[in-house]
């Protein structure tokens, strides 16, 4: 009974605690978060008159029939497998410190896979039926569709990112070590994981003869080049201003070594890309179509060309920045670099790859796709709400990490060594 | 009582519960008795004989309340030992576009604000066939046919091997005993994914609600098929299971006015379609990509 009130009372702290510290913040915080809400509310406005008329209220068509909201899928599933595999470096490298990075690394894939599950769900038609397509109760077609095996892969690792990190912070909490024994299988086979949600994806596509655009083989290798660039890429970011807000010390190097990776990804990147360019233009057979409509327009329709080239500018010199050891290692250039291969990954991978593959249309009609206000809206929603829930699992997790947010035990102990 | 005088926070307040209580009416009143009914509506294939008769009278109530119109839904299986096979003389096709329209009319298609098509008929310079880059869709002259082109009419080539059927992560989509590939449309979750992995571009999407008028509306209708269809599900060409199960040719076949459409069964020896197959050079669009489409193009000799 005693033991049980105790445990309650810790519990309210806790909740208490962690209200506490979401609650209150700098002025830029407050400004950062209400910022958010707002981009949520406004999408969640524009979400529910696309739901009421349905998809009619997009700009998508029988012609184009994924747009923007599969784009942003593709692009954040790439953001969440990068994530974890940066913790391979981090042990490689001896990155200070391991244990912030693989926390921070396994909230942002979580959050990640939100936004990505969330881009999937504002795309489907019928809301209403999501359940038909959960294993069991629904009639999932497992083993034959990819995007069954998309859905498993997706809520496995999202379930993996949530076990991980709260597991030690828990432990972190108590101020006890970890039981190695039981976590550490779930953070190793979070990486090989990592790797099986992006080649799944990019499965999803591989696997259509109808889209010759998406059917070229080099597709799961070319998605994991890419995503090993944006999504380090995006690290860096948050990891500067985490350094910032917090009591969190990283050093610069390991930020420098994270740049280096990515320098070397890029280039397999565009050594790919160069490697599909190459094959579909010297063969010239009629599957070039799509390649055409991309890189140079097709029979006068050439909305994506000037997107891909500033895509193909962005990427060659976020590489040589990163190449470059005097210009990788000044912080303006660096986060110059970050910034550009964040938007140029998006552009080649998201609205760059998906689209051509509906230009031209199986039956080689030509309709050209540029989404509207209603799914940029809603799409800067799901954005902003990832972000938000980013924000808010940082606000806690960082405390935590640092020791100054405690069992009760502990507490007068971090309030002394404030004082003093 | 106090004079009544709102202080701003209470103004905030009650302005908010209002607003709150306002809102929630819509979301309630979204919840029906028939959506819960369609919320918990179970697979075609899984239901038993008795609960797919239920549902059959619950759906002519409601199309009986919505259109004020009788309307006679079948379930009728596929018959033994049929495989349907279609025909399609290309030297014949002269584009008028009546098998589209006849299709769009016997299947009860979303008519405005998005009108759908399950044939689409391909004008193609004389020398082309096979490259459809350089097909043209929306021909529109005064006459047809004109000098110098042919026409290619496609629709669902209702594949042996169909890569919609394999990607639907639902099942919504299946391939009928008789060949034919339908979609449950109260199951379609319209995630698209048919739509990207077919390769005849058979399969189409009502982006909003379904639009036609009353006065035009086939009562005649299957389940699988031509019944009257709602937002954000696929549909297709189902070589019109309403009229091929009872013994009569598609729609488009009746309509055609120079006899281009032939079908028939492809199990029956001496059906047309085989003596087609036998007889005539035939071909098959996008062989290369192993559907095993069981819709034949053919020319005269």
């Amino acid at each position: 009974m005693e033991k049980l009130r105790e445990t309650l009372k810790e519990t309210w702290h806790f909740y208490m605690k962690t209200l506490n510290l979401v609650a209150r913040g700098s002025k830029a915080y407050y400004a950062w978060c209400l910022l958010l809400l707002a981009v949520i509310i406004i999408g969640f406005i524009y979400y529910l008159k696309q739901h009421d008329v349905g998809l009619f209220a997009t700009n998508m068509n029988d012609q184009v029939s994924w747009g923007l909201y599969i784009a942003n899928f593709t692009y954040l599933v790439g953001a969440a497998a990068a994530a974890v595999l940066l913790v391979i470096p981090s042990y490689v490298y001896h990155f200070k410190p391991i244990k912030e990075i693989v926390i921070l690394g396994e909230l942002f894939a979580a959050s990640s896979v939100i936004m990505a599950i969330l881009f999937v769900m504002v795309d489907l038609g019928r809301l209403d039926r999501f359940w038909h397509m959960l294993p069991l109760i629904g009639k999932m077609n497992f083993p034959q569709s990819l995007l069954a095996w998309d859905v498993l892969a997706l809520n496995g690792y999202f379930f993996l990112n949530i076990l991980i990190p709260v597991y030690l912070l828990v432990k972190y909490y108590y101020r006890k070590d970890p039981n190695w024994k039981f976590i550490l299988p779930f953070i190793l086979i979070s990486v090989p994981w990592a790797v099986a949600i992006h080649t799944v994806t990019a499965f999803l596509y591989n696997g259509l003869p109808a889209r010759p655009f998406w059917n070229a083989s080099i597709l799961a290798p070319r998605f994991l080049a890419s995503a090993f660039c944006s999504g380090p890429a995006i690290i860096i970011l948050i990891f500067q201003i985490i350094r910032k807000v917090s009591a969190i010390h990283l050093e610069d190097s390991a930020l420098f070594k994270i740049a280096e990776l990515i320098a070397y990804a890029m280039f397999l990147n565009l050594f790919l890309l160069g490697s599909e360019i190459y094959k579909e233009y010297y063969s010239h057979s009629v599957h070039i179509a799509a390649f055409e409509y991309l890189f140079e327009g097709l029979h006068g329709h050439n909305l994506l060309v000037p997107w891909i080239w500033s895509a193909m500018a962005m990427n060659v010199i976020a590489f040589f920045i990163f190449l470059v050891p005097s210009t990788r290692r000044r912080l303006t250039t660096l986060n110059l670099g970050c910034l550009l291969i964040i938007v140029g990954v998006w552009i080649e991978k998201g609205p760059g790859f998906v689209i051509p593959g509906f230009v031209p249309d199986p039956l080689g009609e030509i309709h050209e796709y540029i989404p509207n206000l209603l799914e940029l809206m809603v799409s800067f929603g799901i954005w902003a709400l990832g972000l938000l829930i980013f924000t808010l699992l940082m606000k806690v997790a960082i405390p935590i990490v640092t020791g100054e947010f405690t069992h009760t035990e502990y507490e007068k102990e971090v309030t002394g060594l404030r004082h003093r | 009582m106090r004079d009544k005088h709102y202080t701003r926070r209470e103004f905030i307040r009650n302005l908010s519960i209002t607003a709150i209580a306002g809102m929630s009416i819509p979301l309630l009143s979204a919840c029906t008795k028939e959506e819960v009914e369609d919320f918990l509506q179970k697979h075609f294939l899984e239901m038993t004989e008795e609960e797919k008769k239920r549902l059959i009278a619950k759906l002519e109530e409601r199309y009986q309340q919505k259109y004020g119109k009788k309307f006679q839904i079948s379930t009728k299986e596929a018959q033994q030992d049929t495989l349907w096979g279609y025909g399609l003389e290309l030297s014949r096709c002269i584009g008028c576009r009546r098998c589209v329209y006849a299709c769009v009319k016997e299947n009860n298609q979303s008519r405005y604000k998005r009108q759908l098509h399950w044939i689409r008929v391909l004008q193609l310079k004389r020398g082309n066939l096979i490259n459809l880059e350089n097909s043209e869709h929306y021909y529109n002259p005064d006459t047809v046919p004109e000098k110098g082109y042919v026409y290619l009419p496609v629709q669902c080539q209702q594949c042996q091997n169909p890569p919609c059927v394999k990607v639907c992560p639902v099942h919504a989509t299946w391939q009928e005993p008789d060949g034919i590939v339908v979609v449950d449309y109260n199951w379609c979750i319209g995630c698209r994914y048919c739509i990207a992995a077919c390769p005849y571009k058979g399969r189409v999407f009502n982006w909003g609600e379904p639009n036609i008028p009353v006065e035009e509306l086939n009562t005649s209708v299957h389940y699988l098929g031509n019944r009257p269809r709602m937002k954000c599900a696929v549909e297709k060409c189902t070589f019109c299971i309403q009229r091929v199960r009872s013994g009569r040719y598609p729609a488009c076949v009746e309509a055609c006015p120079t006899g281009t459409r032939k079908f028939g069964n492809l199990l029956d020896p001496k059906s047309e379609i085989r003596y087609i197959i036998e007889n005539k050079r035939v071909f098959r669009l996008k062989e290369d990509l192993n559907t095993d489409s069981k819709f034949y193009y053919f020319f005269e000799g």
